[in-house]
């Protein structure tokens, strides 16, 4: 018997299918969070030249780097539904929005409370801080444009081209420490070269990491339920969950 | 472990508010967003119970 790879790729089979997975989700970024504060506040030191203020970075840096990877994931699966015409893809794309969006507001927040000690000032227009800052714009958009269409369908591909047009903008957060001259610092942390920190720093921040994507997908799929129900209140198979 | 005392762990070394300021703003944003997603899970299964009984969008 071969496996059927487009089976979940029908709201009817993927919305028990998410109501079984989101548990260990969220158990996971619970565990994941407690392991990775205990590191990060208790097991890894005090930095020597920023002091105990660089310990915003275990929630900074895991919420910049979902806020980037949400969007790419978030416009692959708006990308999916615009040409496969699949409507799960664009609920899953809209499930993703406000996660992302809070990821932004998140990395915002934290990194004018970390800069203000660190560079004296809560906020710069540098490239790196005002990409992140349209970042921030882009998932507004997105989901206000496709909050103001009401026929989902429409609305799903209208604001399916906003997001695969914004993509141009993750480059650009990312590599805007490079191309220009920002205030923001460099990474620490890259696939080429040994990470320039603490190995416990690191570890707990990577821990993080993971809380954070483990969150990111149980948020994801429990908000994706929630809007399947709605766009498929008409489908026999949800009246029949109705009834039980 | 570096903290002597409660106390010095709350200062984080003087910089408490910053540090406090960026973990507790962000636990509050994330635990909103559970209770939404949860509750609107939840609501969206009110309604399509509704919808089935009455058969309209009402």
């Amino acid at each position: 018997m071969s496996f059927n790879w487009f089976r979940f790729s029908s709201p009817q089979t993927f919305y028990p299918l998410a109501g079984r997975l989101a548990p260990f989700f969220w158990i996971a970024s619970v565990a994941l969070t407690v392991a990775g504060l205990y590191i990060g506040f208790f097991v890894a030191p005090t930095d020597f030249q920023q002091g105990d203020s660089y310990r915003i970075i275990f929630i900074h840096v895991p919420a910049a780097w979902m806020s980037m990877f949400i969007y790419v994931v978030m416009a692959g699966w708006a990308a999916m539904g615009l040409i496969f015409n699949t409507r799960l893809s664009s609920m899953m794309a809209n499930a993703l929005a406000p996660t992302g969006a809070l990821m932004t507001a998140i990395a915002l927040w934290t990194g004018a409370l970390w800069g203000r000690p660190t560079w004296g000032t809560w906020w710069v227009w540098d490239a790196r801080l005002t990409s992140e800052l349209i970042l921030l714009f882009l998932y507004v958009g997105f989901m206000a444009l496709h909050a103001s269409i009401d026929d989902p369908r429409r609305a799903d591909k209208a604001a399916a081209i906003l997001a695969i047009v914004g993509v141009v903008n993750v480059p650009i957060i990312y590599f805007s420490v490079k191309w220009w001259n920002t205030l923001h610092q460099g990474s620490s942390v890259s696939l080429t070269r040994a990470p320039s920190m603490a190995s416990t720093m690191l570890l707990g921040m990577l821990v993080m990491v993971f809380a954070f994507w483990a969150y990111s997908i149980a948020t994801a799929l429990t908000r994706v339920r929630g809007i399947i129900l709605e766009r498929e209140r008409h489908a026999a198979w949800v009246a029949q969950l109705g009834t039980e | 472990m570096q903290w002597g005392s409660v106390g010095e762990f709350i200062a984080m070394g003087g910089y408490g508010g910053y540090v406090w300021g960026a973990f507790g703003v962000t636990f509050v944003l994330m635990a909103g967003e559970v209770v939404m997603v949860v509750k609107g899970h939840r609501d969206s299964l009110r309604r399509a119970r509704l919808f089935s009984k009455r058969g309209d969008d009402r």
